[in-house]
């Protein structure tokens, strides 16, 4: 009522109140779909995932408060660290090279070349087709005996690894695996390089510079940015891998696979441990937080921003 | 492909400069070193896809002896097998109507809330962009444990496609940055005309900002419609009997526990991807764009 009341005050005060109240409320209205989602699916799971790490709780019982008892344990498992160091190195091994080779296939198609978007489709089409049926592709690939990947290496004479049977080999076959989709990023250096202004270019030969000054000074600060970005989003992606390693290797050989998410997702619908693997769960969000953080730290000192003279001479 | 330089190429690298012939060798060396290093990585990049089509093709006996590229002799054995060993069709249906429901959903929900995010002024409207940003933050397991306990245990939606579909059809951060982005690339004057000729905030929704953002609009339904044909994590967690699967987790119950008939697996992973390989090859302009627009300049 009062607020009724006090809406015709301003209403009749100001003769403009009625509507920024209005306007504020079909504000709310319009974005409430995603709102009543993010309360529901979102926000409501978040504090219920707080509770539920603090718990012990076989799906089928139910519930019961243990405190930390699940964060204490997480320490001492012994797969907890084999699933965090097997995604660990993939992240690190696997990141650098799509971010590196993503770039050098955006600067190969930014040469005007004939037929552009024809490459693009072909470079990118891998990226689209994720999940399952690729992942059963590429386990064929792999395959030891009858695979593509070693008959090609047997024709120049080379006698391919087990792959995916070999404890040594294993990640390392789940990497190239994932280098085939590195079309993704491509695609953002792709618009990224486009979008570097031609003057620059222009302006850096008229004062002498040559190919490997132009590209020191102009392409790699005005791609920074995209690099950033990539980088963060590449992070996130590779810390969360769950559909190779379940459907080609399930975690091994020798637990040579066991991502974190495979071992999460283990501890959750197989083991039924629901408390436990909420607490994994937000190991893993921490992890994530941590990494993304010192980029962001980090970004100041290689980042570059147009207009953002800070700290450069 | 052209792995030869023309004229037309070294006019279109060259400048106003004198040419000596040096540079005219050189420049036609490194055109041949850019067009081989595409053709070879081409090669790769499709040499998987080309196999996998071909294996489906090929029977089972020549898949394991030999590697033969061409399939001989050409069988559609594999796919009648795949087909008649499991429901296909049904999978098929079921990943029709997650897919379709969501993209459907997302791009009426994603385009209210992003019209409201950058095209209508209230109180609160900064708060709640940024942490729908910020929601893009949490990663989802986080989200995966209560929200199945939610549906399967409180709500006993175990089996059905409803926990798939309701939390992405209320709209994403991301789907809805995209369309925000896209929103304020048009002339604010359009709406004050709008409005000066009497046209509500729903008038200028539907029959303004809609049809300018077509292009954004099938951006974000094809993410939409890629993200949940391939989804697999989902459906593996709440979808348990046949009937109910959709493909991405139907697909992975043609590995045999000891044998796998590789040619149906191949047939019916070829037939999972056809979708997403038609759909991309149509619309790849739009959604090559979109991805452009989703980039680093926010």
């Amino acid at each position: 009522m009062s607020v009724a009341g006090r809406a015709l005050k301003t209403f009749v005060d100001l003769g403009i109140g009625s509507r920024t109240r209005r306007e504020n409320l079909e504000g709310w209205l319009w974005a409430s779909p995603w709102i009543i989602g993010f309360v529901i699916f979102t926000a409501g799971p978040m504090v219920a995932s707080v509770y539920l790490s603090l718990t012990d709780y076989p799906l089928l019982q139910g519930p019961t408060f243990n405190g930390i008892d699940n964060y204490k344990q997480l320490f001492t498992d012994e797969l907890i660290l084999q699933s965090l160091k097997v995604t660990t190195i993939y992240s690190f091994v696997s990141i650098p090279l799509h971010l590196v080779i993503g770039f050098l296939i955006a600067l190969l198609l930014n040469q005007r070349v004939r037929g552009l978007s024809m490459w693009r489709v072909v470079y990118y089409l891998p990226a689209v087709v994720s999940g399952v049926a690729v992942a059963f592709l590429w386990q064929w690939i792999l395959n030891a005996d009858f695979g593509l990947a070693n008959w090609l290496l047997s024709l120049i004479g080379i006698d391919g690894p087990s792959w995916l049977i070999d404890p040594n080999w294993a990640l390392s076959a789940l990497i190239v695996m994932s280098l085939w989709g590195v079309g993704g990023g491509m695609l953002i250096y792709l618009a990224g390089l486009q979008g570097i202004p031609t003057s620059l270019y222009e302006a850096a030969e008229i004062d002498g510079a040559n190919f490997w000054q132009k590209f020191w000074i102009i392409t790699i600060p005005m791609m920074s940015p995209v690099l950033f970005f990539l980088l963060v989003i590449g992070i996130i992606g590779a810390l969360q891998t769950f559909t190779q390693a379940y459907i080609i290797t399930n975690g091994g050989p020798d637990d040579a696979t066991l991502f974190f998410m495979l071992h999460l997702y283990r501890n959750a619908f197989q083991y039924l441990k629901m408390g436990y693997a909420a607490a994994m769960a937000w190991v893993l969000f921490a992890y994530i937080m941590i990494l993304t953080l010192l980029v962001f730290r980090s970004s100041s000192l290689w980042v570059y921003y147009e207009g953002d003279f800070k700290g450069r001479g | 492909m052209a792995t030869t330089t023309t004229p037309r190429d070294l006019a279109l690298g060259g400048s106003a400069r004198i040419r000596d012939r040096a540079t005219v060798l050189r420049q036609r060396a490194g055109r041949t070193v850019v067009y081989g290093t595409l053709v070879t990585l081409a090669v790769i990049f499709t040499l998987p896809f080309i196999w996998m089509v071909l294996a489906s093709f090929k029977t089972q006996r020549q898949v394991l002896s030999s590697f033969d590229v061409i399939p001989d002799p050409w069988t559609a054995e594999g796919y009648i097998r795949g087909w008649t060993s499991l429901p296909v069709g049904s999978f098929i249906t079921n990943s029709v109507i997650y897919s379709g429901t969501v993209l459907a959903a997302v791009i009426i929900t994603s385009s209210l809330t992003a019209f409201a995010f950058s095209r209508l002024h209230w109180k609160g409207r900064d708060f709640w962009f940024v942490l729908a940003l910020s929601t893009m933050m949490v990663p989802p397991q986080v989200l995966l444990l209560p929200q199945f306990i939610f549906f399967t245990r409180i709500l006993n939606w175990s089996n059905t496609l409803l926990p798939l579909i309701l939390p992405l059809a209320l709209g994403h951060p991301f789907y809805i940055f995209l369309l925000r982005q896209f929103f304020l690339t048009l002339p604010t004057e359009l709406d004050e005309a709008a409005r000066m000729d009497g046209a509500s905030s729903w008038g200028i929704y539907w029959r303004i900002i809609l049809p300018l953002a077509k292009p954004a609009l099938a951006t974000v339904g094809l993410f939409a419609f890629i993200f949940t044909w391939n989804d697999f994590l989902g459906p593996l967690i709440y979808l348990h009997s046949l009937d109910r699967m959709t493909f991405a987790v139907g697909l992975q119950l043609f590995r045999g526990q000891f044998t796998t008939d590789f040619p149906a697996l191949m047939a019916m992973s070829t037939l999972s991807l056809m979708p997403i390989i038609t759909i991309f090859f149509f619309t790849q302009k739009t959604y090559i764009k979109g991805i452009a627009l989703t980039g680093i300049k926010g």
